[in-house]
């Protein structure tokens, strides 16, 4: 089946439902393509809160909150961006409560707001009031907000229709392929723009807080077909999943008053940021957990994680703000939160690497900021780059709406002026022979156990802690994974919700996408934000004060090509806290 | 431990109507039904259908019927079931593959509630005002993940699919009763009308159903009683 439509937006988490929004507003006829229904897309587990400098707690500006930001990404963060992103947040939260979201409020009726990771005030002396916020469900309210407004502007639906390919031709994007799971069809789709945001891929981890769905189909199509993906070596590892499995909990906590705690119940957190403690960035308390687990001061028979402590605060704190993750560890661990620290671990969390973008959204190709015309990208999946080499907490849930709203507006404009591309059941042909491959082969690999390979080796060699020696380990693996991935088969030769090809699909695209981060770690030879090299400790400004865009030449083989950091009105400077 | 996971399972490409297929799973007290279905379909069997994203109860794509109640498959323990587990779709929605149901008619429910904010008042420049009391008078209906295990747990719904049903009520309390809101005479047509709150007997296997621990019934009765108040 053929479809039409001026803007197609692939992926209905907070990024695409906020760029839909916007282009309809602009009064463009948009489509949303996703593998789910809208309101399961992951934005939805996001919990804490979405950073603005409203000041309604305390005094805030919106210049602290972009130093916070770049100091946060360890200077490689554009400062473009992060301008561009401070000071229209705070726009885009008042937008979000105008539209309807139920956020907390101050007994004087203003929007509440509480501490989080690396936020502060007057330039880092100390934790800033910065993050608005709905209990501990601010994602789930900002996607179902979203959707909302989604439904009252009439934004036509796609759901459950995996994409399976992007037609870029001529250097111009065309239209999409994707795959139905009700009936195993695949339908061609014209547009005149077209807008990814379909978020990360934690699942390349084997513990993480991210959905089983979040593969980075839409990162891994793109990089296949010659385009780059961007600073792909930094991944953040959330320095509270509740141990083992991974689930998030919220920085929030910490924000509110929680304590992390070592095996000898000492606030360890004080030796390694000693200002703002608990609330220093996340790579630096992930780090800071792996190396107490190191040195023998890890928590449990194994020793192998640490605690986060509530306990000294008032209960109705925890039962109000801090609801949902108070059930996550009395259900999934029978440990009250009220009563008894909780068990965590760093979980693999969120990439702030992707695909590049200007501050539009536009995709671009190279170095020169050359234009992909008719094609953007938005949120986790993009890189603009807000986050540099480490995002801030609440910075994704700002990120998602403020350049989904420009990414959307800019798609709009353009498709007003752009015509539609033929496209021919030509174009359905990569895609058909790709699943039908699968659907006959007779290999005698499997998907789910090529993927934990995956998810363990990836965890062993390339998390939190990276040597030029395991980079290099993994590289080799991540060959033969790939050179395996060619003889998989699957059971299910049927058309209708054939959830097990989808699962192949998604694992050769995990595969991509860890072959783009694997090769990127090991090309960076400096520690820098979520990026910390054993071999390589110290950040070096002279030789790596600069974008990584990596392009896929074949399996195994990757070239690189360098962006410079737009650098601005904060120098880099040493990161301590 | 050793479980044994009863499901029942339907191809449309094969089957007449469902049968049920029994899975030997070595299982954890901790594990979740959730993860002996992963079990099955990535050791045993990869043909089985259902669906799932987040894993811990927050996405609301897989509600079925555990041991007979409707319940999250990814926040339902072992140890809370037992060794013998059986697991069905969710009832009241057309099956399309073994655990996958139909969703469209509960979300045609959902819209025809308008769930979103209807103010056409110009907003202010900045937020618009509400104190914690007027924010907590709607928090419960905002917690809903459209999960709709508790629409399908609901007798009349079985019978006349036609009933709004217990989700889309929350959402329409969620705005009623939202001091920002101006539109619930628009939700009181739909809601007032042959398929809506009237049809509720309060049966309350919604509110046992929730997975989100919302007093479902209560709220509906609330917007039966918002519908009469309006009338005098």
């Amino acid at each position: 089946m053929a479809h039409k439509h001026e803007v197609i937006v692939v992926g209905a988490g907070g990024a695409g439902l906020a760029t839909a929004l916007y282009a309809a507003r602009e009064g463009a006829d948009v489509a949303v393509v996703s593998k789910l229904y809208p309101t399961r897309s992951h934005t939805g587990a996001a919990q804490g809160g979405i950073g603005a400098a409203l000041g309604n707690v305390e005094e805030d500006h919106w210049e602290w909150h972009m130093f916070d930001t770049v100091k946060g990404g360890d200077y490689l963060t554009d400062q473009d961006a992060a301008e561009v992103f401070a000071k229209e947040v705070i726009e885009a939260v008042l937008e979000l409560e105008h539209m309807g979201l139920p956020f907390d409020r101050l007994p004087n009726g203003k929007i509440a707001q509480r501490r989080f990771g690396g936020h502060t005030k007057d330039w880092g002396k100390a934790p800033v009031h910065r993050a608005a916020h709905a209990a501990d469900r601010t994602g789930h309210m900002i996607l179902q907000t979203l959707y909302q407004q989604c439904v009252k502007h009439n934004i036509t639906f796609y759901n459950e229709f995996h994409v399976t390919d992007v037609l870029v031709e001529d250097g111009v994007a065309k239209g999409l392929v994707a795959y139905e799971l009700a009936t195993g069809e695949l339908h061609l789709f014209q547009a005149k723009a077209i807008v990814i945001a379909s978020g990360g891929f934690g699942r390349i981890y084997k513990v993480t807080s991210n959905a089983y769905t979040l593969t980075g189909d839409l990162q891994a199509i793109l990089y296949r077909k010659g385009l780059p993906l961007e600073d792909m070596e930094f991944y953040q590892f959330h320095p509270t999943g509740l141990y083992p499995l991974g689930i998030l909990l919220t920085e929030g906590a910490r924000g509110e008053g929680g304590i992390l705690r070592n095996a000898s119940g000492e606030r360890f957190m004080e030796r390694y940021a000693p200002t703002i403690k608990d609330l220093a960035p996340r790579d630096m308390v992930s780090r800071a957990m792996y190396l107490e687990v190191r040195e023998g001061r890890g928590v449990g028979p194994k020793k192998d994680h640490v605690l986060l402590d509530l306990t000294h605060l008032p209960p109705e704190v925890i039962e109000k703000k801090l609801p949902d993750i108070t059930e996550f560890s009395r259900i999934y661990l029978g440990v009250d939160p009220l009563k008894e620290p909780v068990p965590v671990m760093p979980t693999a969390h969120y990439a702030m690497g992707g695909i590049p973008t200007t501050l539009w959204g536009q995709v671009i190709r190279d170095e020169n900021n050359t234009v992909v015309p008719g094609l953007y990208a938005a949120g986790e999946a993009a890189c603009v780059s807000l986050h540099g080499a480490n995002r801030l907490g609440t910075n994704s849930l700002g990120d998602l709406v403020v350049f989904g709203r420009r990414a959307g507006i800019h798609a709009a404009r353009f498709a007003k002026d752009a015509d539609y591309h033929e496209l021919t059941e030509e174009h359905l042909r990569e895609s058909r022979e790709r699943i039908e491959r699968i659907k006959n082969s007779t290999g005698k690999e499997k998907v789910a156990a090529l993927r934990a390979e995956l998810q363990q080796t990836m965890m062993d060699n390339a998390s939190v802690f990276r040597t030029g020696e395991l980079l290099a380990k993994q590289v080799e693996i991540l060959k033969e994974l790939m050179d395996r991935y060619k003889r998989i088969s699957i059971d299910d030769k049927g058309d209708a919700y054939n959830t097990e090809l989808v699962e192949a699909l998604e694992l050769g695209y995990l595969l991509e996408v860890s072959e783009a981060l694997v090769h990127s770690a090991l090309n960076r030879t400096e520690s820098r934000g979520a990026h910390a090299r054993e071999d390589y400790p110290e950040r070096d400004d002279q030789n790596w004060l600069k974008h990584t865009l990596a392009y896929k030449v074949a399996d195994g083989k990757v070239t690189f090509r360098y962006k410079p950091v737009v650098l601005g009105r904060f120098e880099p400077k040493a990161r301590t806290y | 431990m050793q479980v044994t996971l009863k499901i029942l399972r339907f191809d449309p490409a094969k089957d007449q109507k469902p049968t049920w297929h029994t899975y030997q799973v070595e299982a954890e007290p901790w594990d979740r039904v959730l993860d002996l279905l992963h079990k099955v379909k990535w050791d045993q069997d990869g043909t089985l259908a259902f669906r799932r994203s987040c894993g811990h109860g927050i996405c609301g794509s897989d509600a079925m019927l555990i041991n007979g109640r409707n319940r999250l498959a990814c926040k339902t323990l072992v140890k809370d079931l037992g060794n013998v587990i059986t697991v069905e779709p969710i009832r009241g929605l057309p099956v399309e593959k073994d655990l996958i149901v139909n969703m469209e008619p509960f979300f045609a429910a959902y819209r025809a509630v308008k769930p979103y904010l209807i103010n056409d008042e110009p907003p202010p420049a900045r937020e618009r005002l509400q104190s914690p009391e007027e924010r907590e008078r709607f928090d419960q209906g905002t917690k809903c993940i459209l999960c709709a295990s508790c629409t399908t747990s609901c007798p009349v719904f079985w019978v006349n699919g036609t009933y709004l049903g217990p989700a889309a009520i929350v959402q329409a309390h969620r705005f009623i009763f939202d001091s920002r809101d101006r539109g619930k005479r628009e939700r009181f047509k739909a809601l007032g009308s042959g398929s809506g709150v009237w049809r509720c007997r309060t049966a309350y296997n919604c509110t046992e159903a929730c997975p989100r621990d919302i007093p479902v019934t209560q709220l509906i009765e609330e917007v039966k009683r918002a519908i009469l108040f309006d009338r005098f």
